[in-house]
């Protein structure tokens, strides 16, 4: 379904000088959950940010659904099936919950539909669908209305970038299951940035990138046991039976 | 009663919402003239004989009940100035609906100007809404000066909501108050500007009564050449408190100017001012495209959101 070929992304330093965010990565993506992870700093987010099309990639290519999207816009990009959640979710006065899921849903939707994406994210929905996006919600709010938007849009691929911040008052059980009923419905793939072991769990692949490459890419059995070893520094959590 | 024309039609729903002469007490202003009004049992609306406008007394008890008094404009050239003075009794409950719609259709400029005096007793509530728009397709320019002079009585409320969004190349508004002892204004100004419209928005505010307070809530958009000056004083002389908002957004080549002034005069006033001028955030822009809206689509939504 994503495929990216050979995707760079540099700024300029000092003296000339680049430096490299990502280098040469190449991905394909067409399973239910593929969860990537790795240090902070590792490029993750900005390979999130030019999925989504926010930011352009200095050399490569993306392909979504066999057609290129690499010079394509977000708007573009978004209209042909592509979400992303925000780590950092933005907030606007003026505009209501029930605005950004309508004008996530693409139609204007009743209160009561608004309320139900609003419920599966786990708030209640009658207290939240006429409040505003700004500074009055706090930011575990804003990632569950957030994810309420993605499962509003409904997409072939729904990009999250680190879902779990914040939202340590609801529950992973529960995100998680947001997660397998997103994917019933829209049979697509949902991409999710990640440093959770319980979220890297659910995943039919994991990417992990280190310092702008991928590092290790594979089930959840072949690269967790790297991972966790990568970031304890060198350690390995093997388990011990008994 | 005379009909009125689809293009008056239409300049009462845009400052009124509403297409015929309302049931329950109303004036109506047309083109320099008083078209119709009508009382209501507790409400009555008197011409005034010395200069042009209107009295309109309210009954101490009035609950429940609505005013409306639209001026419309479709001569070109013609310059007014009203007096309308509402003399409200104690314990009311009302709502006035005001607003004033030109349709300039000529190459001379159209003004209208309008002193509202508001004479609110003790412990009613009044909600006032004044909307102002303007169209045209000639080259005269739409004028709107408009005027309020607020006094509130012993534990008065009075919330007032102005929108221009659209259409008024001049405006030039000032509001004076006046609170006595817990007395509470609330003020919701909503100003959108484009072209090389001139938007002037003035406040004075006395704060003298004991525990009454104010919140002045200004948004703004500024778009193209035009320009937006905000000025506010507020003056707390007793035990009170006053909060002044000012927020704007400024696109293309606009200039936007916010002077706030907090003035007390006794040590327990509490008094608060913001001010923010900045464009739209590039984040909130790209949020909105990721849910699949253009770049202009996503401004509008924001600037739609924002002065709502």
């Amino acid at each position: 379904m994503l495929e990216l070929q050979h995707i760079s992304f540099s700024v300029p330093a000092e003296a000339g000088a680049k430096t490299e965010i990502l280098d040469d990565i190449n991905l394909k993506i067409s399973e239910r959950f593929v969860a990537i992870t790795g240090p902070n700093g590792s490029g993750k987010s900005t390979l999130a940010k030019i999925i989504a099309g926010i930011i352009k990639p200095t050399a490569g290519r993306i392909i979504f659904d066999g057609e290129d999207i690499t010079d394509l816009s977000i708007t573009e990009r978004a209209r042909r099936g592509i979400s992303f959640a925000f780590q950092q979710p933005v907030r606007f006065k003026g505009l209501t919950v029930k605005d950004l899921i309508s004008l996530a849903a693409g139609e204007k939707i009743s209160v009561a539909t608004a309320c139900s994406y609003l419920s599966e994210v786990g708030l209640c929905a009658k207290e939240y669908v006429n409040r505003e996006i700004n500074a009055s919600l706090s930011g575990g709010e804003l990632k569950r209305i957030e994810i309420a938007e993605i499962l509003a849009r409904g997409t072939k691929l729904s990009v999250f970038d680190e879902p779990e911040a914040g939202i340590d008052l609801w529950s992973f059980n529960n995100l998680i299951k947001v997660f397998e009923k997103m994917h019933e419905k829209t049979q697509g793939s949902i991409l999710i940035i990640s440093h959770q072991e319980r979220i890297l769990n659910i995943a039919d692949k994991v990417i992990m990138v280190a310092d702008g490459k991928i590092a290790a890419e594979g089930s959840k059995q072949e690269v967790l046991p790297m991972l966790f070893g990568t970031i304890s520094g060198g350690c390995r959590v093997t388990e011990v039976n008994g | 009663m005379a009909a009125l024309d689809s293009i008056k039609k239409n300049l009462l729903e845009q400052v009124a919402g509403i297409h015929e002469v309302p049931a329950g007490a109303f004036s109506l202003r047309v083109d320099g003239k008083t078209f119709a009004t009508g009382n209501s049992e507790n409400i009555e609306i008197v011409p005034k004989t010395d200069k042009p406008g209107i009295d309109i007394y309210i009954r101490p008890g009035t609950k429940k009940e609505s005013l409306h008094i639209p001026v419309l404009l479709a001569q070109t050239g013609l310059k007014e100035l009203v007096y309308n003075d509402f003399h409200i009794g104690e314990d009311c409950d009302v709502t006035i609906v005001a607003g004033c719609g030109i349709h300039n259709g000529g190459s001379d400029e159209s003004e209208h100007s309008g002193v509202h005096s508001f004479f609110v007793g003790k412990n009613s509530r009044v909600r006032y809404i004044e909307k102002h728009y303007g169209e045209g397709d000639g080259n005269g320019r739409n004028v709107m000066n408009p005027t309020s002079v607020i006094t509130l009585a012993e534990g008065a409320y009075m919330e007032m909501e102005t929108a221009q969004i659209k259409g008024v190349d001049s405006t030039d508004r000032t509001t004076r108050a006046k609170l006595a002892d817990r007395a509470t204004l609330i003020v919701r100004e909503k100003l959108m500007t484009h072209g090389d419209q001139v938007a002037k928005t003035y406040f004075e505010i006395d704060l003298d009564g004991k525990d009454c307070g104010t919140h002045v809530i200004s948004r703004s958009v500024a778009r193209d050449q035009s320009k937006q000056i905000f000025v506010s004083h507020v003056n707390g002389n007793n035990v009170c408190s006053g909060h002044t908002e000012c927020d704007a957004i400024i696109m293309d080549g606009a200039s936007v100017s916010a002077v706030p002034e907090i003035l007390a005069n006794h040590p327990d006033a509490s008094l608060i001012h913001e001010a923010a001028i900045g464009k739209i955030a590039g984040e909130q822009l790209i949020k909105l495209m990721t849910l699949g809206l253009t770049e202009k689509e996503a401004e509008e939504q924001i600037i739609g959101g924002f002065l709502k």
